[in-house]
């Protein structure tokens, strides 16, 4: 079982963001970077089926990124994949999903993968595309929004979420591209012997350039904050003095305290 | 311009959200045809051209022969934009559409300006407006940003779509209801949720203090739920539920676009957040810039005199 999981470094998404000099991007500069939350669900998964397999499986980490991907890459060989796969783009916002996806593509094509697991969408970009594009170049079935996974030989079984508490069951056969929601599993943490046991693993570099994608479908024109409108009052100070203010607004707001 | 707006149907019946389509098209100032897969009798009340596939033979599930019916119904009508919304059946099909038209897909779109889409980004707490390159492009809008004022009304008139080859990768085996609920939170006058802000699963309790305060129930966000640390009945949002309290305390909540989704027609919303930049506090009435773990003892100490 061959086994592709695609990741992507973002900051903390607690973090102030600043728009960039080209005004089309955050600035970089003194972020927080991390793994993709949705992301650490997909590596997790990718373990748990090679696990389920007593081992009988290899897991490839991709990112897409500069040199700090390479940290992301580590976790996920940490977590339990066997291989780092680095393509460096020290821009790649400049990329659109397309882009990305045909990258990540170009890459996998000849490689037989199985199974390819990805986060449902990035915390920074949010756009939910890559996943059911590389699906779609490297003619696999797709299924997004995934909360559930089984597989039984070449089938799996796949819970995927739907509105309002709803869940729908599919069964389809590999090759297939899942894109993992919050709450799939519950992702590990790297203990520290799997930390220095995947400083010996194999780290594969490439640059983006290798792999030749043709123009972006997509163009920014600026990023910026959202227009603040209708704020309300905003509370600061003394823990104290706040408490004496909202407990004054909530025993008018609260039907039980009336 | 033309819009093909693609509908939802789900167990049966039609999704009231697919009228936001419309509302986003009216927007646009497009010229305006649907596509949908489900049972006649349910086609969209709509004065105009309706792509029409039967759920009976296409699946309601199904996003390989979806696909193929909806680049039908594009090959058809030609139109500049394939709207979906950016919903569970928009996260399947759009990128695939997008991907296999080779045409730019822009995803869940908030506004329209001159110059382009505006999207959300970084969790709701930037934007970026985007402009499609390519002729055609596919669009997927956030659900509740475009609202459907009125009563739909109109006949439609259906042009059938069909596939001469209708076999499939995929077996859908049916649907799964949310578990049994431990409360309804559609009946709560008074909701108070715990957001990931309160740390870890005993400061839940803290949270629930002030929802008993207040005569209220306790609500939760999805990264709580998901955590063990509250029953999913609890959970408000596009996941979760739907509410609207007379008064919604927010306690450690960012505000996600899920998450406000789901509170925001309440009438009066409190929100408590260590970080003044929170989403939340666009669409909180009072915003209390402190750390919950000090600030809420205190005020129970006061609600409680």
């Amino acid at each position: 079982m061959k086994i592709l999981v695609c990741i992507k470094q973002v900051p903390d998404m607690e973090s102030r963001f600043r728009v960039n000099s080209a005004g089309t991007w955050y600035e970089e500069q003194d972020l927080a970077f991390r793994l993709n939350e949705y992301d650490e669900y997909a590596i997790e998964q990718a373990v748990r089926v090679k696990e389920g397999l007593g081992g009988a499986a290899d897991i490839t980490v991709l990112s897409i990124g500069p040199d700090r991907a390479v940290e992301a890459i580590k976790k996920g060989l940490a977590m339990g994949g066997d291989r780092g796969v680095h393509i460096k783009a020290d821009q790649p916002h400049q990329m659109d999903a397309w882009q990305i996806a045909s990258l990540i593509a170009a890459f996998a094509r000849d490689k037989n993968f199985d199974l390819i697991f990805t986060g449902l969408q990035s915390q920074d970009r949010g756009s939910g595309q890559v996943g059911g594009m590389v699906a779609e170049l490297l003619g696999f079935a797709c299924v997004t929004t995934v909360v559930g996974f089984e597989l039984n030989g070449a089938v799996a079984a796949i819970r995927r979420e739907m509105e309002g508490g709803l869940r729908g069951v599919v069964r389809l056969a590999l090759p297939l591209v899942v894109t993992c929601q919050l709450g799939l599993n519950t992702p590990r943490y790297p203990t520290l012997p799997n930390i220095m046991k995947a400083k010996q693993k194999e780290l594969l570099t490439f640059q983006a350039a290798d792999f030749p994608v043709g123009d972006s479908l997509v163009q920014t024109e600026k990023m910026y904050p959202p227009e603040k409108k209708g704020r309300g009052l905003v509370l600061e100070g003394d823990v104290n003095e706040l408490a004496d203010k909202l407990a004054a607004i909530l025993k008018e707001k609260a039907p039980a305290l009336r | 311009m033309k819009a093909l707006l693609i509908a939802e149907y789900r167990q049966g019946k039609l999704l009231e959200s697919t009228y936001e389509l419309l509302a986003f098209a009216e927007r646009l100032g497009a010229e305006k045809a649907f596509f949908f897969i489900g049972a006649e009798a349910e086609a969209p009340h709509f004065d105009g051209k309706v792509y029409f596939a039967e759920a009976a033979k296409y699946g309601e599930y199904n996003p390989d022969l979806h696909k193929r019916l909806v680049l039908e119904a594009v090959q058809k009508e030609s139109p500049d934009y394939i709207v979906f919304l950016h919903s569970s059946y928009g996260w399947d099909l759009a990128p695939r559409l997008a991907a296999a038209l080779k045409i730019a897909q822009v995803s869940e779109i908030v506004g329209i300006t001159a110059d382009g889409f505006e999207v959300p980004a970084c969790n709701a707490k930037m934007r970026r407006l985007l402009k499609p390159v390519t002729a055609q492009a596919v669009l997927t809008i956030q659900s509740g940003a475009f609202s459907y004022q009125g009563e739909p009304g109109g006949t439609p008139s259906l042009v059938p779509v069909e596939l001469a080859d209708s076999a499939s990768r995929i077996e859908f085996i049916g649907y799964e209801a949310a578990e049994k609920k431990e409360v309804d939170l559609a009946r709560a006058e008074v909701i108070v949720s715990a957001g990931r802000g309160v740390g870890k699963k005993e400061n839940v309790e803290i949270v629930a203090a002030l929802a008993r305060a207040l005569g209220g129930e306790l609500g939760a966000t999805r990264p709580v739920v998901d955590a063990g640390w509250a029953d999913h009945s609890r959970q408000v949002g596009s996941s979760g539920q739907t509410v609207a309290p007379k008064l919604y305390v927010a306690c450690g909540i960012s505000g996600s676009i899920q998450h406000i989704a789901g509170m925001k027609k309440s009438d009066f919303i409190v929100a408590i957040n260590k970080d003044k930049d929170a989403p939340i506090g666009e669409v909180a009435n009072v915003l209390v810039v402190a750390d919950l773990l000090q600030f809420i003892p205190a005020l129970l100490a006061r609600l409680s005199k």
